[in-house]
């Protein structure tokens, strides 16, 4: 006997690959889990306004760019203006440029952007900043910056633990002398950045805003962000807080203005924004898309090509089912598949609608068969016959239900005619040989195991894995793989045997 | 009674071998692939049979083809009673019993007369592969009627009762009695409700009884006390069936024999798959006797030698 190790292995792989490649739909895709998960989006519509003064005006403006959002869909309106996106390498400095050859008057340019949460707060440097060039304190103030800053600098061991002391101590209840000197001719976030970059600590001013639902008019708010160890931290020096809320989005992370216009005076922007749910599902399909990451999924087939898989993903489902409860459960079924495509009819009939037709469309199948085995015909012209005359009942029930009104009726065309035929020859020879009894007891059989199928395979949570996550057929496979080298006792088997057992 | 269950491991106490664990761990094993139209193919073990010396029921004819099926009546003419079988059926499926031949019409065991018609259209179902497995196309066997033994007259209704050896790797290890009951409609098949009653091994002795897995004691239509029954021939029966596994090379077999009244025992057929009830029937595991063989390794022993050893170890007295 040969070792069973490699086809275990194989097994392990299998599951393994089948597990993994989900978790990484699911994580790194977004691809939610449960089906019709919701998530919170926002939109943000950004509004610039200046007085033109009839010469050529350029208006640049700085587009969000913070690994915490995704951005699904943004766009720009500007009639009569020239738009250009500037995408440098460094994703922080995204811009928006418009361009006229004259502007005259008062000006409104839009941007709007939808944006979902990643979950992701970390700000990750891709490159070390290089150190900062210190800044000259004006005279008046010198003294007092630079015993404020050795004086927090002997309380720091690191660029984090320095910037988180400075914080506390531009906040503190009772401030030095010297800060409440230097705060009175600098702004907190001002002065914060100057007192790092005196001791050569990367640090940016960036821009934020906070999304609050249904807010109209609203600002961006300064923050610092301090560079320590490939990370960027943020710091509210206005509020001595450090880190930022859920609800914060970093618009502008170049250090540089947000807006500058040239050829306009009096220029400003003001922030609106909502919130809004829409489908976890859809929201992580319009990411992928964005990503170009749709490489290796069914969403890139055709519409109907997609509804066609929904429909083949579900075969695996009911192929396990009957396994499980051929394998491990011991029943019999006529036809060794026949329930599995039975379901699939049932999915698109409904399971009450799907039994009654299945059944009225049998029981008359097999009054007319009995009909034929009297006419004494070859077997395959007999089984032609039956398909003919399924078509015909199928085709009068269709008709039937429709002049009475019975919408339900009219999905009977989706059951299988030639698994229909060969059953109704099946059960007319196992009646003939076998006796009525059989014939219940085997198509009772047949469509309890459909039912079971059908209830496993219509269940909305295995619908939207077995087509969001494809490896889950790989587990499937591994499953039906173990299943066969099953070599236990049967369910049944434990009642059939019960007299072997007992003294 | 009938609905509860015992518990896997007092299965595994006694032994008791299981569908799946007789499919993977013996079929899957000791059955080459190759060797399965030997059993499978009746008219192939017919012809195995003979070239190998052991009797068969007479064969009247063969029809391949479905303008042959109206040379049948020429074909029985000259015969009290006719079988006709799918060459490839299983199951017991498709099997036709004809006792009485008067003047072109036929009776079926129970007295219903067969219309010609009705036969050819049983041939021609034949034919067609609808009893054979995965429905392949077929060949109709007409055997002659066994003319079975009196010797177990009462104890079987209305039928040719047989006798189901297992032989495993050439060693009997279990028999079985299957007698047809008013509820088999003459068939010996355990499923369709025949009786099977395990017969020892050692002496051809009935052991126990059971009908649809359920232990009985007497016959349901005749009342007689099942275990009474004393097998004849029961050293000759064993032999054949031992011959049968050099005959086939299949590793885990079972044969089944009928009791001619003058041909004595007759090899009716050959069965890759033997069903499990077996065990029911004997009212023990067969589990501990397949192991024993299996502790034999490479033996070389001739058929009387298995014979002979099977009849010591695997008697029901014996301890293994």
């Amino acid at each position: 006997m040969h070792s069973k190790k490699p086809f275990y292995i194989l097994v392990a792989l299998l599951f393994i690959l089948g597990i993994t490649a989900s978790v990484y739909r699911g994580i790194e895709h977004k691809v939610p889990f449960l089906p019709g998960k919701q998530v919170q989006s926002w939109a943000v519509d950004a509004k610039v306004q200046f007085q033109g003064t009839g010469a050529p005006a350029e208006v640049s403006f700085s587009l969000p760019s913070d690994p915490a959002f995704e951005i699904l869909v943004e766009n720009a309106t500007s009639p009569g203006y020239g738009l250009s996106i500037t995408d440098t390498n460094d994703q922080s400095d995204r811009r928006a440029i418009w361009s006229v050859r004259s502007a005259q008057g008062q000006q409104d340019l839009y941007y709007k952007v939808t944006i979902i949460p990643t979950g992701s707060t970390k700000v990750i440097a891709s490159t070390e900043p290089s150190a900062p060039k210190p800044y000259i304190w004006p005279a008046t103030e010198q003294a007092a910056a630079e015993q404020a800053t050795e004086e927090v600098w002997a309380k720091s061991a690191t660029n984090l633990s320095f910037a988180q002391q400075l914080n506390k101590a531009l906040n503190a209840q009772e401030r030095s002398q010297n800060i409440e000197l230097l705060l009175s001719s600098n702004s907190p976030t001002k002065l914060f950045l100057h007192m790092l970059q005196s001791k050569g600590i990367p640090a940016q001013e960036v821009s934020g805003l906070f999304l609050e639902d249904q807010r109209r008019r609203q600002q961006l708010s300064p923050f610092v962000e301090v560079y320590d160890k490939g990370e960027w931290h943020l710091f509210d020096p206005t509020n001595g807080t450090q880190g930022r809320g859920e609800n914060l989005l970093l618009w502008d992370r170049s250090g540089k203005s947000v807006l500058d216009v040239t050829g306009g005076v009096n220029s400003l922007v003001n922030f609106s924004m909502l919130q809004d749910t829409r489908s976890a599902l859809a929201t992580s399909l319009d990411v992928m898309n964005n990503q170009n990451a749709l490489d290796f999924s069914l969403y890139q087939l055709p519409l109907e090509e997609q509804s066609l898989f929904k429909g083949i993903l579900l075969i695996p489902i009911g192929v396990l089912m009957v396994v499980f409860l051929r394998v491990i459960v011991g029943l019999k079924t006529s036809g060794t598949f026949m329930p599995v495509l039975i379901a699939l009819a049932f999915i698109q009939t409904t399971l009450l609608t799907g039994l009654v037709g299945f059944i009225l469309i049998v029981a008359c199948g097999l009054m007319i068969r009995s009909y034929l085995s009297d006419l004494n015909l070859l077997l395959i012209s007999r089984i032609s016959a039956v398909i003919i005359v399924v078509i015909g009942i199928i085709g009068v029930f269709t008709l039937l239900s429709y002049k009475l009104g019975l919408s339900e009726g009219l999905t009977i065309t989706f059951f299988p005619m030639i698994i229909l035929a060969w059953t109704i020859e099946r059960m007319s020879i196992l009646w003939e040989e076998e006796g009525p009894k059989e014939v219940v007891l085997q198509g009772g059989g047949s469509l309890f195991v459909a039912t079971l199928a059908y209830l496993a395979m219509s269940a909305t949570w295995v619908q939207h894995w077995v087509f969001n996550f494809l490896g889950i057929h790989l587990v499937i496979l591994a499953v039906v793989l173990l299943m066969g080298q099953y070599t236990g006792y049967r369910l049944l088997e434990l009642r059939r045997f019960k007299p072997l057992a007992g003294e | 009674m009938r609905l509860s269950f015992t518990t896997p491991s007092a299965l595994r106490k006694k032994g008791v071998l299981c569908m799946n664990k007789r499919n993977i761990d013996y079929i899957g094993r000791c059955n080459p692939r190759k060797f399965y139209k030997r059993v499978d193919d009746k008219l192939t073990t017919k012809e195995l049979a003979l070239a190998n010396d052991i009797a068969v029921p007479a064969l009247i004819g063969v029809v391949r083809e479905q303008h042959e099926i109206e040379d049948i009546p020429a074909m029985v003419l000259k015969e009290d009673g006719f079988v006709i079988k799918p060459s490839k059926g299983s199951g017991g499926k498709g099997i036709l019993v004809i006792t009485k031949v008067e003047e072109g019409r036929y009776y079926k065991p129970n007295g219903q007369e067969v219309v010609p018609s009705e036969v050819y259209r049983h041939v021609s179902n034949i034919l067609s592969g609808l009893f054979s497995l995965g429905g392949a196309p077929d060949v109709g066997i007409v055997e002659g009627l066994i003319q079975f033994d009196p010797v177990f007259d009462g104890y079987s209704y209305e039928g040719v009762p047989d006798i189901r050896l297992i032989v495993y790797k050439g060693f009997p290890v279990m028999g079985m009695l299957r007698l047809s009951t008013a509820a088999s409609d003459g068939k010996a098949n355990l499923h369709q409700g025949a009786v099977g009653v395990g017969v020892d091994i050692g002496t051809g002795k009935g052991l126990h009884a059971v009908q649809f897995d359920t232990p009985v004691d007497l016959h349901p239509d005749t009342n007689k006390v099942l275990t009474d029954i004393q097998v004849p021939h029961w050293d000759f029966l064993l032999h054949t069936a031992s011959k049968a596994y050099e005959m086939s090379e299949m590793g885990y077999l079972g044969t089944d024999m009928v009791l001619d009244k003058v041909k004595g025992p007759l090899l009716l057929e050959l069965n890759a798959r033997p069903g499990l009830a077996i065990q029911i029937a004997n009212n023990r595991g067969i589990l501990p006797y397949l192991d024993h063989v299996d502790s034999l390794g490479n033996h070389n022993m001739t058929v009387d030698e298995r014979v002979e050893y099977a009849k010591k170890h695997f008697a029901h007295s014996a301890q293994l």
